[in-house]
């Protein structure tokens, strides 16, 4: 469905004041905010800071112990996803979300090939045509940039950065509204993850997709994000447009980080 | 003029229950076939008993025979087709002594039927009960072993994994490979495992008038079809399902229909083929005239 800016009146994502505790360490503290479609929303912060606790808390992977995880089912209606029936959680998880892991191998199954790996949704929604499945497999390989040869291939035979793309059209393939990504390009070398970044960049515009983009990289935040959020220990202490936070942070922390930035 | 082939009139063990469980065990057994049957396909726990027989050889379709057998019962054994083997004439043998039934190697005389691999060439008929021995009761095991994780699955009918495995068959053979134990969708609802019977036995189980009883002893699990359920081998639609098929016929009787066993007969590499269902093979040969 599509969904046209000028009558939105509700967020498609609306995540209000969530916490979560492990015992007595306070991992997440009081996080709120609003996501539109085709917005890409960056989560900032170094490690530990909580981002990963955040990004799991509002895919539906670890309720929060207070707060509200609302997502927008259809027009003008916001539901909160942990008071779904489970199957509706998951049928959700697999067509209208998608989720893109830190370590590929997380996402992907790795003894199959490339061609069931990003058919397995199709399958999974009552896809029943195998040339229908394998054309769209061939078409999202495209897409991705991974040589449609290789579609008989299993991931293990592709490369580190093949392997995040494949899982990128996985999660694709079903045209989903909100992704959220867990530090994509990590553990990439610069020329795959600015290749990566571009292909994130174009597939975004393309589908209006609404991101949340978890990274500890600010030039992967500068580049992809419409907006930021930085992230210490738990508390989210600064918000806004990406090159406002850069360019003119506020927050101590904020400022540290950006200073703390590389310059080739 | 056919002689009967019912056996009766068997020494029964003194010094053990009827049917070899005790009453209390085969109402536990009959509570879960109960609810096998309301949930076609749905695989049933049940408390397996220790058997006088490892795992691996039938416990789990012995004690549901066990517990739905009676007196009046005439009870066939087959393996693999045959009523000769040594499984089957074991376990017809086990019967016989712990519950002094009829038993009979004659498929439409037996009102319960214990099978190991295949289901009979002739069709049944409304009152009579087939009883399956399965090894893996769970379709997705290899795909996905942990039990936590098949039960959402099931629980939530999400079955894209099933045909994952199909979808990377024809990818790599160029059909599906499957030839034996094919998943098949039970009442439109559940994946389950036909235990490992071939492909070929898979038609048979669809609206069957016979009531289909499944036992995995080892794993602890009982699943059924009942009478008249739809039963449907899964595929794609431009993969059809299909049976296999011989270019040549049984060397005893000529069957062209039924399933075909090859046997090696020499050193030289002779072989014959003949039905696998020795029964139907030789109730062929009986019709036909002396030669």
């Amino acid at each position: 469905m599509t969904l046209s800016a000028h009558n939105l009146t509700k967020p498609l994502l609306r995540v209000a004041n969530i916490c979560k505790s492990y015992g007595s360490r306070m991992a997440l503290h009081d996080a709120s905010f609003d996501l539109w479609p085709g917005e890409v929303m960056a989560v900032v912060g170094e490690s530990g800071s909580g981002k990963t606790t955040l990004l799991n808390a509002i895919a539906g992977r670890n309720k929060p112990d207070s707060g509200l995880v609302e997502f927008l089912i259809q027009e003008n209606q916001l539901q909160n996803i942990y008071d779904m029936p489970q199957a509706q959680q998951r049928l959700l998880a697999r067509t209208e979300w998608g989720y893109v892991h830190q370590n590929s191998a997380d996402g992907l199954r790795m003894d199959v090939s490339a061609g069931a790996n990003v058919g397995e949704r199709l399958m999974g929604l009552g896809e029943r045509n195998y040339e229908k499945i394998r054309q769209t497999a061939e078409e999202w390989l495209k897409r991705v940039e991974i040589d449609p040869a290789r579609i008989d291939d299993t991931p293990r035979t592709f490369s580190g950065g093949m392997r995040q793309r494949l899982q990128i059209a996985r999660n694709l393939v079903t045209q989903p509204r909100l992704v959220f990504m867990d530090e994509p390009t990590s553990g990439l070398d610069v020329s795959v993850q600015a290749r990566l970044l571009d292909l994130l960049r174009q597939l975004t515009r393309q589908m209006h997709l609404a991101v949340v983009i978890v990274t500890h990289d600010l030039a992967v935040a500068r580049l992809l994000a419409h907006r930021m959020m930085v992230m210490q220990r738990g508390a989210v202490i600064e918000t806004g447009l990406t090159d406002q936070v850069l360019d003119d942070p506020q927050h101590p922390y904020t400022q540290l980080l950006v200073s703390s930035v590389l310059q080739p | 003029m056919m002689a009967s082939s019912i056996a009766s009139n068997h020494e029964i063990a003194p010094e053990v229950n009827f049917a070899y469980l005790d009453e209390r065990t085969k109402r536990m057994i009959r509570r879960a076939i109960l609810k096998a049957v309301a949930i076609p396909g749905y695989q049933v726990p049940f408390g397996s008993r220790e058997m006088p027989l490892p795992y691996g050889w039938g416990t789990g379709g012995i004690q549901v025979t066990a517990s739905v057998i009676g007196p009046a019962d005439t009870l066939k054994v087959i393996d693999q087709g045959s009523d000769d083997t040594v499984n089957a004439v074991n376990i017809r043998r086990f019967f016989e002594r712990t519950a002094g039934v009829n038993t009979t190697t004659r498929t439409h005389e037996a009102t319960l039927i214990q099978t190991r691999h295949r289901i009979p060439e002739k069709p049944l008929v409304e009152g009579q009960i087939i009883v399956f021995q399965v090894p893996v009761p769970e379709p997705m095991q290899r795909l996905e072993p942990r039990e936590t994780e098949t039960r959402t699955l099931h629980g939530l009918a999400e079955y894209g994994l099933m045909h994952v495995k199909l979808y990377e068959d024809i990818a790599r053979y160029g059909h599906i490979a499957t030839t034996y134990d094919y998943p098949v969708l039970v009442n439109h609802r559940y994946i389950m495992s036909p235990s490992p019977n071939p492909k070929f036995d898979n038609p048979k189980m669809h609206m069957n008038p016979a009531l289909q009883l499944f036992g995995a002893g080892r794993e602890k699990r009982i699943y059924a079809v009942p009478p008249y359920t739809a039963v449907e081998s899964l595929a794609f639609e431009d993969h059809p399902f299909e049976i296999q098929k011989w270019d040549t016929v049984c060397a005893r009787c000529g069957s062209t229909e039924s399933f075909l066993d090859e046997i090696i007969t020499d050193d030289s590499g002779g072989r014959m083929h003949v039905c696998s269902d020795s029964d139907y093979c030789q109730s062929r040969i009986d019709l036909q005239p002396e030669k």
